[in-house]
């Protein structure tokens, strides 16, 4: 079964609650790398064409510059396309946000493989490990347009760098309304028994479907939506571990990523069988985001017989 | 000129305090603090306009030291201006010590941005003096670079965004000593024509004797020096200057001086005390 590629572009979400945040606070400001149409801010900047900043095609400075505007009380929100964002700005990453302890907000627009066709150069399945082991570096990745505009707020709302994982594939929409959002609590989006599925970003919809086939299966699956990577919430991993094996399901290369964060809670705490679902450690070949994704079995149904083969054996 | 005389005695100071701080640290940067010194003195005696009692007052002046390895000299600037005691200086890079071997701004007070890998200052105090102009406020920002750090691309993409933000609350002084770690810029990778390097991308500057305590005065007083225009000072300094034996040799990048080598070098260095 291929995954329809229908739903929303989260895009949408951010810019709209960008907006809204900025109406009334005016410390917000955008900062892009000439990137106004791929992070949606032209309606941003039409509306505060002051305080849209664009320092050209160049990454570093993106970073510093938003460091600088921080450091004297604004509120960045540093935009452009992820792969060139955590790559080739991550020292900046590194000593002039993280380390330095400024208040910037980092959006990763377009991450992991949604630039398809445009190939490996333009994908960013490295971004969560390079960004994860940053100390004092919070890091969100949204499932959808609802947790997108939440996970907006809560970072606005926070003192302290935080590198927002987004992506311009369309989802589901997978968040219940009245779920609430905080930084660095995972939200389970279905219980069961038999094993938990742990998905952050695109690949939450898939992990919902996945749980719908195992059910017909007759094993009773869990989901979680593990949206904030770091600081990473142990306690519902450990409790996820204590009733049985765990699947992760990332848009990621699998070395480094969501699910060897989940591995490092997992093995020090309650050991348990795992199966990561993920980019295997190699570049991608030319295709679409929906081909790359099935390509590399990051499906319903590839999660589906990773869960069997925890279960059954 | 009673007051160029007292900014010249600070500068003293500052390069012994620096040679103390490296010889007990038994690591550093001497070279590169003895060549910013007559300047970081003329900016904090002179020209930059802050309270060391308020060290986050919002319309403070900004001083971003782009080269983070001269962080003796930038330490025992911020003591000689009143930013803490001058016997915090004794815990240069011990262990647990707030004053690292890189500034830290959430440690030290009167320290304004993290620096040590190079090409990072500039494009912060871009960013610190686009939000002055965001909130039309007077506060000005200044960043020392080394002139061997120019060949970290970073700062000619915030070269090139400066001038194009229009940025006339921005100074860079280029601390033109002409050494770098290994050898000199002009035959590791050369930076010349340096001034119509800037100039190209768009900003005024001013060359000037970087140990010219009057004539950094005179430059530095009189900013931005052209109106919408982002201003750079080539200040031509030596590398080590102050001390013979240290001046323009390029192995002073980081070595420590001897017992008898700091003896030396402070007898060179008598103040008027």
């Amino acid at each position: 079964m291929k995954e329809a590629p229908k739903g929303a572009d989260c895009r949408v979400a951010f810019a709209e609650t960008l907006i809204a945040l900025a109406e009334t606070d005016r410390r917000i400001v955008a900062v892009v790398n000439d990137s106004l149409g791929s992070s949606n801010l032209k309606e941003f900047k039409r509306r505060f064409p002051d305080r849209l900043v664009n320092v050209g095609i160049a990454e570093q400075n993106l970073v510093g510059v938003s460091a600088g505007l921080a450091s004297a009380g604004k509120i960045p929100f540093a935009c452009g396309a992820s792969c060139f964002l955590t790559g080739r700005a991550l020292e900046q990453v590194k000593a002039d946000l993280a380390y330095s302890r400024h208040n910037v907000k980092l959006c990763g627009m377009s991450s992991g493989m949604a630039y398809g066709e445009l190939g490996p150069t333009h994908h960013s399945i490295e971004d969560l490990a390079w960004t994860r082991v940053i100390a004092g570096l919070t890091v969100i990745v949204p499932a959808d347009p609802i947790e997108t505009a939440r996970a907006v707020r809560a970072a606005a709302a926070m003192d302290g760098p935080v590198f927002l994982r987004l992506s311009r594939m369309p989802v589901p929409t997978v968040t219940p309304e009245g779920l609430p959002f905080e930084i660095g609590k995972a939200a389970l989006l279905r219980a069961g028994r038999d094993v938990t599925i742990i998905a952050a970003g695109v690949t939450v919809g898939r992990a919902m479907t996945a749980a719908e086939l195992l059910s017909s299966d007759g094993i009773d699956a869990a989901v979680m939506n593990l949206s904030t990577i770091r600081p990473i919430d142990r306690d519902a991993i450990v409790e996820a571990a204590s009733k049985g094996p765990i699947v992760t399901v990332e848009e990621h290369t699998v070395h480094g990523g969501l699910g060897s964060a989940v591995a490092e809670v997992v093995v020090t705490t309650h050991p348990v069988r795992m199966r990561f679902v993920g980019v295997p450690g190699v570049f991608a070949p030319t295709g679409s985001p929906e081909f790359l994704l099935d390509h590399f079995g990051i499906t319903p149904e590839a999660i589906r017989s990773a869960a069997r083969e925890l279960v059954e054996h | 000129m009673q007051l160029a005389i007292s900014v010249h005695e600070r500068a003293r100071r500052i390069r012994r305090a620096s040679l103390r701080m490296v010889h007990q640290a038994r690591m550093g940067h001497p070279g590169g603090d003895l060549s910013c010194a007559d300047i970081l003195a003329v900016l904090y005696f002179h020209v930059l306009q802050l309270d060391p009692d308020s060290p986050r007052d919002p319309n403070r002046d900004r001083f971003v030291l782009s080269k983070g390895h001269a962080s003796a000299a930038l330490y025992a600037t911020l003591a000689e201006r009143g930013f803490f005691p001058h016997r915090d200086l004794d815990a240069y890079m011990q262990p647990l010590s707030q004053l690292n071997g890189h500034p830290d701004r959430n440690k030290v007070p009167g320290v304004e941005a993290n620096t040590g890998p190079l090409g990072h200052g500039l494009p912060i105090a871009v960013g610190m003096a686009t939000a002055a102009k965001l909130d039309g406020a007077p506060w000005r920002t200044f960043v020392l670079t080394g002139d061997g750090e120019l060949q970290e691309g970073s700062n000619w993409e915030a070269i090139m965004a400066a001038s194009q933000l229009r940025l006339d609350n921005l100074t860079v002084i280029v601390d033109r000593n002409r050494l770098q770690q290994g050898d000199t810029t002009e035959k590791t990778v050369g930076l010349e024509p340096l001034a119509e390097r800037w100039q190209a991308f768009g900003w005024s500057v001013v060359e000037v004797d970087g140990h010219d305590v009057d004539a950094l005065v005179a430059v530095l007083g009189d900013l931005p020096a052209s109106a919408g225009r982002p201003t750079c000072v080539i200040a031509r300094t030596n590398k080590g200057r102050g001390v013979s034996f240290i001046e323009d040799r390029v192995e002073w990048h980081h070595r420590v001086p001897t017992d008898e080598e700091l003896a030396a070098a402070l007898v060179e260095l008598e103040g008027e005390e």
